[in-house]
Order: structure tokens, then C-alpha cells, then sequence
């Protein structure tokens, strides 16, 4: 690859109807476990893909592969058009700039106070600091911890923590933020006011997602569910309406065993499928 | 229970040996290009350096002391206990200074280095940072190499004038030597190849520190255990390394010098 990945080519790629991410023929295994087998979808632009299936089906993984943190054995990893597998090691740092990320444990960097964690990305670009300071409070307003902007992570709750990622993640105003495991570990009540913040970055910046995630029931509130602003929280989609944006992947043993919509997947005939949904 | 396979443990050697090489000419390259990661050398340069200044002063003046005390006892049979200076001088700068120099910070902060990037590693920040753009070879490693081999190098000055100095103490106050013919011996005993080889060890010990310490940090895996195993590993390791390269550099100074 030739060119850098810059804002306006990207948003001219995204212009092209070109997909977010894309999975072609995918294989990756390490050492003699093959974790992925022959993973291909797409993701579009503005839709929001939740990556359901049993623990060590490779979700993670796939993850880290969508954000070129890994690269794959065989097949190709597409970020807006871009091949992940073409990119030198600088080309993959300038792609990442793209890219949110929210990690399982939150991997907030613990020498570092909220607030620099947050502005960690505009700090790195020599971004003005009065206009980090703006922004790192924008963002941690969203996520409603603008009063923790002092503290340092272990002086914070794992649904903090989880925040404060989320905030870290949505700073740059990426292309596409990937959520891997967002409500592990947490009580419902904290869960689920994660996942009024997913939707609500969903819905108010329309961003491009993939969401992965243990419990059916947050997979089902995102589907069901959108932000209203006005009232400023989550609420249910009238008349049993449905996100049009939100799909669903499920992995299990490494392959994908269904790829579509809520309704498709709601209505499946596989016996396994409906078995794990049930 | 599956078989010892001495293929296998070759294999993961070699490949062990080639991580590290490929780990120490990545974090050397990155020293000719930008961003560089001033503001991180200084902190580790603090960290490591004005960190490591207590131990080795103490280390050093200490070393001195009990090496006039013992060889003050065996230069008094041959009559020659003037010469205390000259052979304190000569293996402080030569060889205790370097070496004790170079063990005391490995044992501190490789240690130190090996820890706390393992813990970033099993915790993910490692991967947060390069999710967030950034290398972490970049950012953790060229600056710590950069910081140990600039330190080591004062600090092994530092040790050396300390056991000099703790020999001058134990000569004066203890064996009642004359102070001027400690010193002076001391002095002109020093030539020019040998402070040369005091102070080309300190750069190749700060560097195979720093490299040690980053590289069983950065391969950590197995939580909290493995953070301590590595630990472990990396000041083994770099004791091991830094008594190697000292024989090695003391070999090819005298091959250059000529003692």
C-alpha cells in the first residue's frame, strides 16, 4: 500500500458505499489450534454488528484482526477498502487513527489519570492541549464522568472503567469503534447503562460498530431499543420495531453460523442456533 | 504426559534469540526517525539513573573499602603496601566498578522494566496503545535503552570515584596509610586504555539491561504469575549477559591496549 489512509480519503471511501470492514476467507490458528476458519462478512457503513457465540469461539480474536492488532494466516482483512495484510507496521498505526477500540478489561493505562487516558489518542496527534482539555471533557460528559477527570483507574468501579473506555474510544470520532466484551464482568444495572451508551453513540453519531458480547439480552435491548435525545436515555422502538442497522454474526468453533438480521436470526430453523438463543 | 523434544527446545531458543534481535534493531531503528519520545527518556533517565545513584554510591564506596582492607593484608608480606592505591584504583575502574555497577541497576531495573511492562502486557495496554496509534517499542523501549545507557555510564563514573575514595577512607583511617601516596599511586597507575575499558563496559551493559528487561516484559503471558516470572528471567538473564560481555570486552581491550 501506497497511500496513507487520511480523513478524506476515508470519508470518499465511505462515500463509494465501500464496506467498513470486511472479512474475506479468513484463517488464523496458533500453533496447531485453528481459532478462525474461513470467516467472511461485511460490515456497512453506519450498521452495528454484534458478534454473539460460546467462549473460545474466536470472537476476540476477530477483534484484534479488525484492528490489525493480529493478521491473519490466510484470506484478507479490509478497513474501508484497505488491506490490513498490505500495510507496513506505520501504515497500520496511521489505520488505527480510524479505529476505536474498547477492550474486555478496559486496559485503561493505570500511571495515567482519567483524563490523560482519555486525551491519550490527542496528545499522541500534538493536538492543542486547550482544545484536548474541550474535547476529553466532551467526551467523558457523554459517558456522565466528567466529575471523575482527576482520578486515576484504580480509584474507579469496573462500570467506570468500562466508561471511561468507551471515552477513550469515541474521542477521535473514528469510523468504526469495536466493543469487545463491553458488560463482562458487571452487574446488570451497570450492563445496562453501558449499553444505553453504545446506543446512544450508535444512534446520535451513527458510527460503525462491532459489538461483542456474552448476554443475549444486551444483544436484544440494542436491537429493540434506540437513544432519544430529547429524554435523554434509551427507549423501546415503538410497536415492536426493529434497528434496521443492527446485525448479528455468530461464531462458534471458530466458523460462522449465521450472519443477518435480528428477524433472520430470531426465526432461525438451526437447532443449534435456536438452542443457544433459547 | 507428552516427551522432552530437544528439537523443540532448540527451535524456541533460536526463535527466543531471534525476538530478541528483531526487538533490539526495531527499538534502535526507531532512534532514527520520528516521533521520538524525549519526554520519556528524561523520566526513565530520573527513574533509572538519580534512582539508581543511592545503591551504587553505596556499592561502590563499600567495594572500595574492603578492597583496600584485603589487599592492604596481602601487600603488607611483600613489603609493598604502598601499593594499595594503584591496585584499588586499577580494579575499580577496570572491572568492580562496571560490573558491580551494571548488576546492582539490572538487579533494580530490569527487574523494574521486566514487571512493569508485563503487567501492561497482561492487562492489554499494551495492545490499548497500539489500538490507540502508537508503538509500543516506540514509546516503552527506545527511550529506557537510550535512558540505561546514558545512566549506566555516570553512575559507573560515580561508583568508580566512590570506591576509590571508600579505599582512601580504609587506607588513611584504618590501615594509617599516607593519604597523598594512596592517592597519587592511585593516579598515575591509570592509563589511558584503562579508563577506556571502565567505560565502554557501562554501554554495552546498559544496553543489554534495558533490552533484557523489555523483552521478558513484553513476552509476559499467564498473569500475575507470569509477570513474576519474567522478572525473575530477565535479571537472571542480564546478570548472566553482562558478566559475558564483560569477559568478552576485557578480552578485546587487552587485545587492543595491551593490559
Amino acid at each position: 500500500m501506497t497511500e496513507i489512509m487520511n480523513d478524506e480519503q476515508a470519508a470518499e471511501r465511505i462515500a463509494k458505499g465501500v464496506p467498513i470492514v470486511e472479512f474475506d476467507h479468513v484463517c488464523l490458528g496458533f500453533e496447531e489450534h485453528q481459532v478462525l476458519k474461513d470467516i467472511s462478512f461485511k460490515v456497512a457503513h453506519g450498521e452495528t454488528r454484534i458478534i454473539l457465540g460460546p467462549s473460545g469461539g474466536g470472537k476476540s480474536v476477530l477483534m484484534k484482526l479488525a484492528n490489525g492488532l493480529l493478521l491473519p494466516d490466510t484470506g484478507d482483512v479490509r478497513v474501508l477498502g484497505w488491506s490490513l495484510q498490505q500495510m507496513t507496521q506505520r501504515e497500520l498505526f496511521q489505520m488505527r487513527a480510524h479505529v476505536g477500540m474498547v477492550f474486555q478489561e478496559s486496559a485503561l493505562f493505570d500511571s495515567l489519570n482519567v483524563e490523560d487516558n482519555v486525551a491519550y489518542r490527542l496528545e499522541e496527534e500534538h493536538v492543542d492541549p486547550a482544545e484536548i482539555h474541550t474535547r476529553v471533557v466532551e467526551a467523558l460528559r457523554f459517558v456522565e464522568l466528567e466529575k471523575a477527570i482527576d482520578k486515576f483507574p484504580s480509584e474507579l468501579s469496573g462500570g467506570m472503567r468500562r466508561r471511561v473506555s468507551i471515552a477513550r474510544a469515541i474521542i477521535s470520532k473514528p469510523d468504526l469503534i469495536l466493543y469487545d466484551s463491553p458488560t463482562g464482568g458487571l452487574d446488570p444495572i451497570t450492563s445496562n447503562t453501558i449499553i444505553d451508551l453504545v446506543v446512544k453513540q450508535r444512534d446520535v453519531s451513527g458510527t460503525t460498530s462491532l459489538l461483542i458480547t456474552h448476554r443475549l439480552q444486551d444483544a436484544f435491548t440494542m436491537a429493540t431499543h434506540r437513544y432519544n435525545e430529547q429524554l435523554g436515555h434509551m427507549e423501546k422502538i415503538p410497536n415492536g420495531g426493529i434497528d434496521p442497522n443492527t446485525r448479528f454474526l455468530v461464531l462458534n468453533e471458530g466458523k460462522v453460523v449465521f450472519d443477518g438480521t435480528t428477524l433472520e436470526l430470531s426465526h432461525t430453523s438451526d437447532p443449534w442456533l435456536k438452542d443457544y438463543i433459547s | 504426559m507428552s516427551l522432552f523434544s530437544p528439537e523443540a527446545y532448540a527451535k524456541s531458543i533460536v526463535a527466543s534469540v531471534q525476538e530478541y534481535a528483531l526487538l533490539c534493531a526495531h527499538a534502535i531503528g526507531d532512534l532514527f526517525s520520528k516521533p521520538r519520545y524525549i519526554a520519556d527518556m528524561f523520566t526513565q533517565m530520573d527513574s533509572i539513573g538519580v534512582g539508581s545513584l543511592p545503591i551504587v554510591v553505596l556499592t561502590g564506596f563499600f567495594t572500595g573499602c574492603v578492597l583496600a582492607l584485603q589487599s592492604a593484608t596481602s601487600l603488607k608480606e611483600f613489603g609493598a603496601v604502598n601499593m594499595t592505591g594503584r591496585l584499588v584504583a586499577l580494579s575499580m575502574v577496570k572491572e568492580l566498578g562496571p560490573v558491580l555497577t551494571g548488576l546492582m541497576v539490572s538487579g533494580r531495573n530490569a527487574s523494574g522494566m521486566a514487571s512493569e511492562l508485563g503487567s501492561m502486557k497482561v492487562s492489554e495496554q499494551i495492545d490499548a496503545m497500539r489500538a490507540l496509534g502508537t508503538d509500543p517499542i516506540r514509546k516503552l523501549v527506545t527511550p529506557r535503552i537510550v535512558a540505561t545507557v546514558v545512566m549506566l555510564f555516570f553512575l559507573t563514573i560515580i561508583s568508580d570515584s566512590c570506591g576509590t575514595a571508600g579505599g582512601g577512607v580504609v587506607a588513611v583511617g584504618m590501615l594509617h596509610l599516607n593519604g597523598h601516596t594512596f592517592f597519587t599511586t592511585a593516579y598515575l597507575t591509570l592509563k589511558m586504555g584503562d579508563v577506556v575499558e571502565g567505560l565502554v563496559k557501562p554501554l554495552f551493559s546498559g544496553f543489554i539491561i534495558a533490552t533484557i528487561g523489555c523483552y521478558y516484559g513484553l513476552k509476559t503471558t499467564g498473569g500475575t504469575r507470569g509477570v513474576g516470572k519474567s522478572t525473575t528471567q530477565a535479571v537472571v538473564a542480564s546478570s548472566v549477559l553482562i558478566i559475558l560481555m564483560d569477559f568478552l570486552v576485557t578480552q578485546l581491550m587487552i587485545g587492543i591496549f595491551g593490559r
